[in-house]
């Protein structure tokens, strides 16, 4: 029978990668990943979890360590934020090209400068284009399952593409909640071994990152583009099995008393139960609100976004980064490329909130909407929402 | 009887006949480098994984969807094969004690050029050292970036004219004295330590079949002639690899456990560093007075070498 614990959500991560039988981690510290890797090698000291942890020197070499690891067929993880997200970007892309399973957790959190250890989404965006599978968590209890979930979706071998959990740093990873682990039973039943297609062993010599011109490139790209966007079966698959399994269920884009609504706010990690607090407030004030949380963030989720947004006459989106001097929060820019051929589109609102560790309230969601629906927002440009100037 | 003068003699026995980096590659006629990596990969045999980095070898080696290297190999980046490396071996290492694999040792390799080891991935073989994997690193130093066009790295010698740092009217092109990334190596207390050159093929083997034995980190910096990068003519390779340890310049010894010991083939007595210089277009610029600067630096770094073989003592 699973159990129910109160436990700080990094140590929580960690407890569920132990669960999911790795063979290899390296994890250099960065606040506020830190606890993740602590307690990860916790457990390897403990002799909870068989498994080589690797005490890397950078986040440069943690992501090039799991690469060779990942290439003898070891099931891998690591865990980082920020400036040593920031530093492993050169290796991202080669990593999906590689095709290798790598799990990822980011303890999302803001890119300096300034210096600012809290946190927002500037670390995650500029990896957008990088080839992984992104998923965004909104409480403790969703970091345990996606974390064990994405083994299982980056080693299907319709997949084997790098993926990562974000999981806002601070706000999730050092709150402690009540979260429930699954079955260990139930967990080695749901995660079979991993079956690599190709390992470095003497047995059968292979060739790993190649060197490729103009004549082939291309088409290796447009292999890992295609690996990308139909990994969202997959997805879908392994989050069917996960609620047969376990009993909690996962979609690309999640609905809170969205029916109807003729305002849709969309929001993507942590701040999505405040928002819905927002909207409690504001429907039992008779407004027609309705809340939209991303949690897939690659590959983009155009068909389920575009069926919950069209339904609305405006939609508010709120983003934790800044994509500078372009068209916005890079979650609306999406959202927007998402919808541009429909003809009777929602006009969109832009909402940059929440950087650097600001708190984000239930009266910052009222105050942001309450401005859409007075027809005083800016629909031409993005808006810093509570900044002083 | 000298053995590397009779070598044809002797190498059908003494030498691994299979050829773990097959023909075809498309490195430069008299490549050093290359011929290195070849002995390298005899002297290890099949049960090898090797890392590389970024570089010359890299590009002339794994053209997809060509490669040439017959024992299982795997490219990332340029300043992370130690790590990548680090990451075999610890892979390897647990799915070996899950008996997730064949229970078989299998030696981790790491390579990069000078710039792959002394600059952009010093740190990264710096903690791969430090960490204590059980992994060979070489390093194939050709004492330029010569895979982008020659470009002066901590490896390229003082005096030496490169892209970077060329000879012109106030400038007698390299400015710094080589960084002595051997030394560094030894610093890190890993057990075994040894200079190399694929013009004493035989020492060249010897030592890599040492390190491969050694239960821990091992390294070698190997000396790489580059004909492209040093215009010379490429015949002269092997001759200019030896000379570059008769002057001094390149002097083979080896390190283990803390114990400095010279190969039996540096000779008691050096050669001018002229002999050397005088068939390479890199230093064709320099005057007698810079010659003898670079001269008594060669002399000096050498009696430092010799006080440390006398004097220093191996901790096991």
């Amino acid at each position: 029978m699973a159990k129910r614990v109160g436990m700080e959500v990094a140590l929580a991560v960690a407890e569920a990668v132990g669960q999911c039988n790795i063979d290899m981690a390296a994890v250099y510290p960065i606040t506020p990943q830190s606890h993740i890797g602590e307690h990860l090698s916790d457990l390897v000291a403990d002799g909870k979890i068989d498994a080589e942890f690797v005490t890397v020197e950078s986040e440069h070499s943690a992501i090039s360590a799991i690469i060779g690891a990942s290439g003898t067929g070891a099931r891998v993880y690591t865990a980082t934020s920020s400036q040593g997200l920031m530093l492993m970007h050169e290796i991202l892309p080669i990593a999906s090209a590689m095709r290798l399973p790598l799990v990822m957790g980011i303890a999302n959190r803001a890119v300096s400068g300034p210096l600012n250890i809290l946190n927002d989404h500037s670390d995650i965006m500029p990896q957008r284009d990088c080839g992984w599978i992104s998923l965004f968590v909104e409480n403790g209890q969703e970091a345990i399952d996606l974390s064990i979930q994405s083994f299982k979706i980056a080693e299907h071998k319709d997949v084997n593409l790098p993926i990562c959990v974000n999981i806002d740093g601070f706000q999730l990873t050092h709150m402690v909640e009540p979260v429930e682990f699954p079955d260990q039973e139930l967990v080695n039943k749901f995660l079979p071994p991993r079956e690599s297609f190709a390992t470095l062993h003497p047995s059968k010599p292979v060739t790993m990152g190649a060197f490729a011109m103009s004549d082939y490139f291309t088409e290796i790209l447009k292999a890992k583009n295609e690996a990308l966007k139909s990994s969202k079966k997959i997805i879908l698959e392994v989050w069917e099995e996960w609620a047969k399994m376990f009993g909690r269920t996962y979609k690309p884009v999640e609905t809170y008393k969205a029916d109807d609504a003729e305002l849709l706010v969309l929001t993507m990690g942590s701040m999505g139960e405040t928002a819905e607090m927002a909207i409690d407030e504001l429907q039992a004030q008779g407004a027609s609100v309705g809340l939209v949380k991303l949690r897939l963030w690659r590959p983009f989720p155009f068909a389920e976004i575009k069926e919950v947004l069209m339904k609305a006459k405006r939609v508010l989106v709120t983003d934790r980064a800044v994509s500078f001097g372009g068209p916005g929060g890079p979650v609306c820019g999406e959202v927007k490329a998402a919808l541009y051929n429909e003809s009777h589109k929602p006009v969109i609102y832009s909402s940059i909130i929440g950087l650097g560790g600001r708190d984000v309230t239930v009266a910052d969601f009222t105050g942001m909407i309450n401005r859409v629906i007075k027809g005083e927002a800016n629909v031409d440009t993005y808006e810093f929402w509570g900044v002083r100037e | 009887m000298n053995i590397v003068e009779n070598f044809d003699l002797f190498a059908p026995r003494l030498i691994n006949k299979k050829e773990l980096l097959s023909a075809g590659h498309r490195a430069c006629q008299g490549c050093g480098e290359v011929l290195a990596v070849r002995l390298m990969c005899k002297a290890l045999g099949e049960n090898t994984v090797i890392a590389s980095a970024t570089g010359c070898m890299e590009i002339i080696s794994s053209m997809y969807p060509t490669t040439a290297w017959e024992v299982p190999w795997i490219h990332v980046a340029f300043e992370n094969a130690a790590a990548v490396a680090s990451g075999v071996e610890a892979g390897l290492k647990a799915l070996r004690r899950k008996g997730k694999i064949d229970d078989r040792e299998i030696k981790v390799v790491g390579m990069a050029g000078d710039g792959g080891t002394m600059d952009i991935g010093l740190q990264a073989l710096s903690g791969a050292m430090e960490r204590g994997h059980n992994m060979l690193f070489v390093c194939f130093d050709n004492e330029a970036y010569m895979n982008t066009g020659i470009q002066r790295s901590s490896g390229t010698p003082m005096g030496a004219s490169t892209t970077t740092a060329p000879a012109g009217k106030v400038s007698m092109g390299q400015k710094t004295w080589k960084k002595n990334v051997t030394e560094i190596m030894v610093a890190h207390n890993v057990p075994y330590v040894a200079t190399a050159c694929p013009s004493y093929p035989l020492d060249f083997i010897n030592k890599v079949e040492k390190a491969k034995k050694v239960k821990g980190p091992a390294y070698i910096h190997c000396f790489s002639v580059c004909p492209t990068g040093w215009r010379s003519p490429s015949h002269l390779t092997i001759a200019l690899g030896r000379l570059a340890v008769e002057t001094g310049i390149f002097p083979l010894y080896e390190v283990e456990n803390g114990k400095y010991k010279l190969s039996s083939e540096m000779p008691r007595k050096l050669k001018p560093i002229t002999d050397y210089y005088k068939t390479q277009g890199r230093f064709r610029h320099l005057s007698e007075d810079e010659i003898k600067m670079i001269q008594s630096r060669v002399n000096k770094e050498h009696k430092k070498l010799l006080n440390k073989v006398d004097c220093l003592e191996a901790w096991d």
